[in-house]
This record gives structure tokens, C-alpha cells and sequence, in this order.
């Protein structure tokens, strides 16, 4: 590797050839500003917010696209020149930009707002034309509003990522815009709801539908019972929303909070992954010991499954019938929980806490839920809980920690390992090979599964047989293993797909970080760690050591993939191609 | 400008989609098909609407939302169909400053259509175009290839009604 000695700002450096300004400056401890650039998916250069000046260039260069190549590079970054350019540019930004900033989703954290605050700019300097858009609000889970928009185009990289690329850059000049074909609604278009364009927005453009109001209405009604239950990884990332360090696991604080405001029950999701597992364990070994068809795919992920549903709609069959950790444990809170707390269901609100936007669509889709009653009534992000923590005055970094209420308190190490890639794979693993082999066994780390890797791929024998598994996160990812299916060239038996790039501890509800965090940091394997850690430290790590998963099979349902297990956990799909317009 | 797009019914034959294909086939392997493609399609189709676009992502494999992107990011592409008669006008320089603003928008108001759009009835499209060469006879407009110079507002209508009754 060649090393160049370089000069940034006057001081001595040494990078390896090839090393943008951007890398180079955030290795040294320098953060240079940046509001388009997403590392690996859009280096475009487009912002300008990132310029800096090299000794003997001809102009200003874009830091994040600009390759140091030659020994002897000056690099500076912190001009009068480039302090000028960049607050000029950031004035021109706000000439046709929604300055309403204290009613904005985004306000105190939107990248605009605090480069705007770093730069001291002039918010009336440049006054004139402004574009008006009408605010999108077509979809369950997201509200776009272009005249928050900068152009900045994180959001169209976000979704070709997805290999969903709903959204693009229309029109040119003063009339660009990000948008859909033909100027079609967010509502009519094939999105898959991931959120992943919610995530790196860094305005406030793309936002999802705050539905906090109907919670807080929900828990102020004497007449209902409101149970709210949190999904595993909320526990690994709500902590950020309160300024502690990415990946501190805040469970005992988070089930303090939901306390104080004010619902009646606090549940784990957990719960509900572990009766995953029970189902969709039990739907795999029938699967694969009676011919039945294979590959198997999971069928958590309620953005994966609109996708499989939108672009891959003949392989529906291969996806597991079992309903998501989320519904099923709403199905059981209307059921198993109303029954034994002589709750009549109705009475029973459901609130969810989910790292997903795309669970504001799922509990509202048909074949989920019973008597005219979903199984989830409203369904919030992390980001959204935190809202709610903000707003009842906790201060939840000096909360003591509490637990979960029980019948649904328990969550097993399985359980808590499914909101990260790999997880589910892992828990299911863990039971199976327990059932085909008849045997407890003791070596239940499936490190092979683990891991941010694009697609992972493991052979396991068990009990005599060969069982050849595959998972991925992310749906550019999916769509290689899906392609493979569809040319019957796919060695797999069980394929776990996650549609968020290292699944749900980077989902589109999880909790914002700004572009030079997600640039430099491994978001997703610090979030991930929290899981894994827990999974160590609990005292059942297999789904069906789970007392209460005994318990409630004992009492109510029978045993996995009964008639009864069917009628309340598992699901269908629809096929609905790739349709523009209503 | 923002693109105008047609509400004007989709009326593609099997012979244009067959010709739409064989365009689409020869460029397949080509980086940056969708501009080339685009091209042959609004030659056959005179237009490129949602139905035209969507044969051509399909065939190209691309997002209909890349393939929009392009189509209203160059002005030679155009989203709405030609009338039967489609009136040019002239904004190059010389025509502007001799009143040619006015004579579109007498125009506009006159057939209740913007510039680049087709009346409902598909008689009359309304493009504003760039100099066409003959400043001489500055303001000037094309109906198809008729030309009409040294112009002034009040004899727009005139010039509208000789096509209605043709």
C-alpha cells in the first residue's frame, strides 16, 4: 500500500494513496461539513458543503470525492475563502427552503439547522422564488414535505439501495424535484415502506407518520386497556435518542418509562419472536422432512415481505406463513392475555414499539387480526417513543430500572438476537437442531450467521441431515438470493431475509444519526453488540426453553401448528406487482 | 419548466409496440440505453406517456422512476401528445422583444391549454420554441409547416379558426 505524506492545514500527515479529503480529515480528528455524501451510496459531490482547497488546484474541491493521488498534497480546510463559500451556499439552500423550523419533525435535529448554527448564516439573505409543494400524506408510514427539501438526493440513494427506486430526481433547474414517476403519489407507487429514505434524510422532508397523538389519546381514555409490547432491538437504540453511547442496552430504563406513561400492561416483543421461532421452527422441519417447498424464507420483516410481494410475487410461496413477532404478540395480547385478565378484547388498545416504519403498514393489512379487530392498533418507532418520553417530562437517563409484566415478560437470548441480521436464522437454528436431534444441546452459537456481511451462507448437520442456510439484510442483497430461486439454482433450504441493511437495528424507525456519524461509524455492529451481549446474559437462550412459550401452549394453544396456532398466528400474502397509479 | 403531463387517453397500436421492441432489443446491451430508446420511442409514439415508459423500463430492466427522471430532464422529450395542428412560437430573442410572450398567451387562453399540452379533443398542441431562423419576420409561429410572421395579438384568433374549420 503506498503511503503519501501530505500537509492539512499546515500539519504533517501520512494516508494511503487514493484516501479521499473527507476520509483523510475524519481520520485526523477534522470534521468537515458534508449534507449529501453517504459513504458507499451516494459519493456524488453534489452539496458543495464539503469544499476545500488544494494547494496549486484550480478552484475549490468537493472533500468527499476528491482522492488524494500525489505526495506533497496541502490540503486546507478552514479558509476565510472556504468559510465564506460554504456559508453563501447554505444562505442560497435556505432561499428556497420551509424555514418553519419550530414546528418542524426535524427541529434540534436536522443537519440543515445545525450547519446553519455553525456557520452563523443569514436566513433572510437571499430572498425570492420559492417552490410549493403540497404535503404527500398517501402512505401509512411516511409524510414527505418537499419544501423541506435540499436536493441532496441521500433519499433516492437510499431506495435504489433497496433496489425499490421509487423515488428520483424530475425536472431540472429551479423546478427539480425529488419525486415519483409521472408526479404519482407515495400511495401509488411500488414502495415497500422500509423508511430507509426517513433515516438519512437530513431535513426534514421525509418523516414518518407521527402517530404519538393517538397514543397519548389512547392512554388518557379511562374506557381502554391500553398494553403496549417493544420489539427487541428498541432496547439497543433508544438510548441514543437521550444522548447515551450507540449500542448501551436501556431495557430496565425503557420498561421505567413506558410506566410512567401511563400504560396499563408493558410487554416484551420478545415474547412474541420466541413464539416465532415455535411456529415457524415447527413450519421448517415439516417443510423440509415432507418434501414441502424450499427454500424457506423468513417472514419477520414487513418491508421484505412487501417486496417479495411487489417484484418477486411468484416466489411467495417460499415465504413462511407465520405472522411477524409483532402481530403474533398482538394476536395473543386480543386473545390469550384479554382471556386470562378478563379483558373483553375490544377494550384492549395495542400499542406497538417497533424499529420500523413499514409496522404501521403491516398492522393495518389484511389477513392480520380477527372479528373486525387488527392485532396491533397503532404502531410506533423508537424515534416516536422517545418523543413521547420527551414530552411526559421523564427524564429517562435517571430512571432505575424495572421489568417487563409478566405472562409476556420473558424473552429469551433467541429472542432478543432477532433485531439484528442473522438473528432469527440463529434462534431458529437453536431450536430446530434441539427438536431433530431430540437432545439439549450446548453449543448454540451460530457465529457464521452472524455479522454485517452482504450475504452470509452456513452448512449445518443435523441429526443426519444436511441443512444449508442463507441470510441477508438488505434488499439489494435479497434480490441475488431471490434471483438464484427463480433460475432453480438456489442450494438453500432456509433463507432469512431482513429489508433493512443489517436488519432491524437499522431500521427506518431506529433513532437518527447524522451523516458524519453513519459515515465513520459501524452503526450497525454497535447496535448489533447490545443484542448479542444480551443474548449472553439471559438465562434461557432457546426459544423453547421459554416458560411462559411453555406455558402458553400448554394452556391455549395446544402446540405448535395446531388449528389453533394457525388461525391466530399465521398469515397470507398478496400478490401485487409492480403497479404505477391507483 | 416543469413537464406537463398528458390526461389525453393512451392510444398505442400492436404495429408501435412491436417497432417500441425492436428499438429497445438493439440497445439492451448499451450503457445508458434509456436515452437512445427514449428517442426511437417518441419517434414512434410522438410522445412518451406512463404506458410508453413503462414498456420502456421493462424492456431495459431499469426503474420507471430513472426513466421518467431522463424524460423530464431533457427538453426534447415531450409527455404530451402533438395535436393535429401543433402551433410553434417562436421566443427565440428577436421574436420575444417584438411581443411573441403575448401572442403565446393570447394562444393559451385561447385553446384553455399551457405550452407542451394538447387539447382535450387532440386538434391543437401549443409548444413555445426556441429561434427558428426567421427573425426577419419577427413575431413569429409555425402551424406545422405553415408559417405566420410580422404578427400581432389580434390576429391569433384569425389564425385558429382557419385550422378549426379546415
Amino acid at each position: 500500500m503506498e503511503m503519501l505524506n501530505i500537509k492539512i492545514n499546515g500539519k504533517d500527515y501520512q494516508v494511503e494513496k487514493n484516501t479521499t479529503i473527507l476520509e483523510a480529515c475524519n481520520k485526523f480528528g477534522i470534521k468537515i461539513p458534508t449534507l449529501c455524501y453517504l459513504k458507499e451510496i451516494n459519493e456524488i459531490g453534489a452539496c458543495r458543503m464539503c469544499l476545500c482547497e488544494v494547494k496549486g488546484a484550480r478552484s475549490l474541491v468537493a472533500a468527499c470525492v476528491y482522492p488524494i493521488d500525489r505526495d506533497g498534497t496541502e490540503i486546507f480546510t478552514n479558509t476565510p475563502q472556504i468559510r465564506k463559500y460554504r456559508k453563501t451556499n447554505l444562505e442560497l439552500l435556505l432561499s428556497n427552503h420551509d424555514k418553519k423550523c419550530l414546528s418542524c419533525p426535524r427541529n434540534d435535529n436536522c443537519e440543515l439547522q445545525k450547519l446553519c448554527l455553525e456557520y452563523g448564516v443569514d436566513e433572510t439573505k437571499f430572498q425570492g422564488e420559492e417552490t410549493k409543494y403540497e404535503e404527500d400524506h398517501t402512505t401509512l408510514h411516511l409524510v414527505r414535505n418537499n419544501n423541506k427539501c435540499i436536493l441532496c438526493r441521500r433519499c433516492v440513494a437510499a431506495c435504489k439501495n433497496q433496489y425499490v427506486s421509487v423515488i428520483g430526481a424530475n425536472n431540472r433547474g429551479f423546478d427539480s424535484e425529488i419525486s415519483c414517476a409521472f408526479d404519482l403519489e407515495l400511495g401509488d407507487v411500488p414502495c415497500v415502506s422500509c423508511g430507509q429514505c426517513t433515516v438519512v434524510c437530513p431535513t426534514g422532508a421525509l418523516v414518518e407518520r407521527d402517530d404519538t397523538d393517538k397514543v397519548f389519546d389512547a392512554i388518557a381514555d379511562p374506557a381502554k386497556h391500553v398494553v403496549v409490547h417493544t420489539a427487541p432491538s428498541i432496547r439497543a437504540t433508544l438510548g441514543e435518542c437521550f444522548g447515551m453511547p450507540i449500542g448501551t442496552n436501556v431495557k430496565g430504563k425503557m420498561v421505567a418509562a413506558l410506566k410512567l406513561l401511563g400504560f396499563d400492561k408493558v410487554f416484551d416483543t420478545n415474547f412474541g419472536a420466541d413464539l416465532t421461532i415455535m411456529e415457524e421452527g415447527t413450519e421448517f422441519i415439516q417443510r423440509f422432512t415432507t418434501g414441502g417447498t424450499l427454500p424457506m424464507i423468513t417472514s419477520c420483516s414487513p418491508g421484505w415481505i412487501k417486496f417479495c410481494e411487489h417484484y418477486y410475487p411468484d416466489l411467495i410461496p417460499h415465504l413462511s406463513t407465520c405472522k411477524s413477532p409483532q402481530q403474533m404478540q398482538g394476536a395473543m395480547i386480543k386473545s390469550y392475555y384479554a382471556e386470562k385478565a378478563g379483558i373483553d378484547p375490544k377494550d384492549i388498545v395495542v400499542v406497538s414499539v417497533m424499529p420500523c416504519i413499514a409496522k404501521k403498514f403491516e398492522i393495518q393489512r389484511d389477513d392480520q387480526g380477527r372479528d373486525g379487530m387488527q392485532d396491533n392498533d397503532i404502531s410506533i418507532s423508537t424515534r416516536e417513543l422517545a418523543k413521547m418520553i420527551k414530552t411526559a417530562g421523564i427524564q429517562f437517563t435517571e430512571l432505575e430500572d424495572e421489568e417487563f409484566d409478566p405472562l409476556m415478560s420473558v424473552g429469551t437470548g433467541a429472542a432478543t438476537i432477532f433485531g439484528a441480521t442473522g438473528g432469527v436464522m440463529e434462534a431458529a437454528l437453536r431450536t430446530v437442531a434441539d427438536v431433530l436431534t431430540g437432545e439439549d444441546l450446548k453449543q448454540i452459537d451460530y457465529n457464521e450467521v452472524r455479522g454485517t456481511d452482504d450475504i452470509k451462507e452456513a452448512t449445518y448437520e443435523i441429526a443426519g441431515n444436511t441443512v444449508k442456510v442463507a441470510v441477508t439484510s438488505g434488499l439489494k442483497n435479497a434480490a441475488k438470493l431471490l434471483d438464484e430461486i427463480r433460475a432453480g439454482k438456489s442450494p438453500y433450504q432456509f433463507i432469512e431475509v431482513m429489508c433493512c441493511p443489517g436488519g432491524c437495528v437499522n431500521g427506518g424507525g431506529q433513532p437518527i444519526q447524522p451523516g458524519h456519524v453513519r459515515n465513520f461509524t459501524d452503526l450497525k455492529a454497535l447496535r448489533a453488540k447490545a443484542l448479542y451481549d444480551d443474548d449472553l446474559s439471559l438465562t434461557y437462550r432457546k426459544s423453547h426453553d421459554n416458560p411462559e412459550i411453555k406455558a402458553i401452549y400448554d394452556d391455549y394453544l395446544e402446540a405448535p401448528g395446531s388449528h389453533k396456532a394457525h388461525e391466530l398466528l399465521h398469515t397470507s400474502y398478496v400478490e401485487r406487482g409492480v403497479k404505477y397509479g391507483k | 419548466m416543469q413537464k406537463k403531463i398528458s390526461s389525453i387517453p393512451f392510444s398505442g397500436t400492436p404495429e408501435q409496440e412491436a417497432k417500441l421492441k425492436e428499438a429497445i432489443a438493439a440497445h439492451i446491451d448499451d450503457p445508458g440505453a434509456v436515452m437512445p430508446v427514449l428517442q426511437e420511442a417518441q419517434e414512434i409514439y410522438g410522445y412518451l406517456p406512463i404506458e410508453v415508459q413503462q414498456m420502456v423500463a421493462e424492456g431495459l430492466n431499469v426503474p420507471l422512476e430513472e426513466v421518467y427522471g431522463v424524460s423530464t430532464f431533457y427538453s426534447q422529450f415531450a409527455l404530451s401528445p402533438k395535436g393535429k395542428y401543433n402551433i410553434s412560437v417562436c421566443l427565440g430573442t428577436a421574436c420575444y422583444v417584438k411581443g411573441s410572450g403575448d401572442i403565446l398567451n393570447k394562444l393559451s387562453e385561447l385553446l384553455g391549454i399551457d405550452p407542451e399540452e394538447c387539447t382535450p379533443d387532440g386538434q391543437f398542441s401549443l409548444t413555445a420554441c426556441r429561434c427558428i431562423g426567421a427573425c426577419g419576420l419577427a413575431p413569429v409561429l409555425t402551424v406545422n409547416d405553415d408559417v405566420y410572421g410580422r404578427l400581432t395579438v389580434d390576429q391569433v384568433e384569425g389564425i385558429i379558426d382557419k385550422y378549426k374549420n379546415a
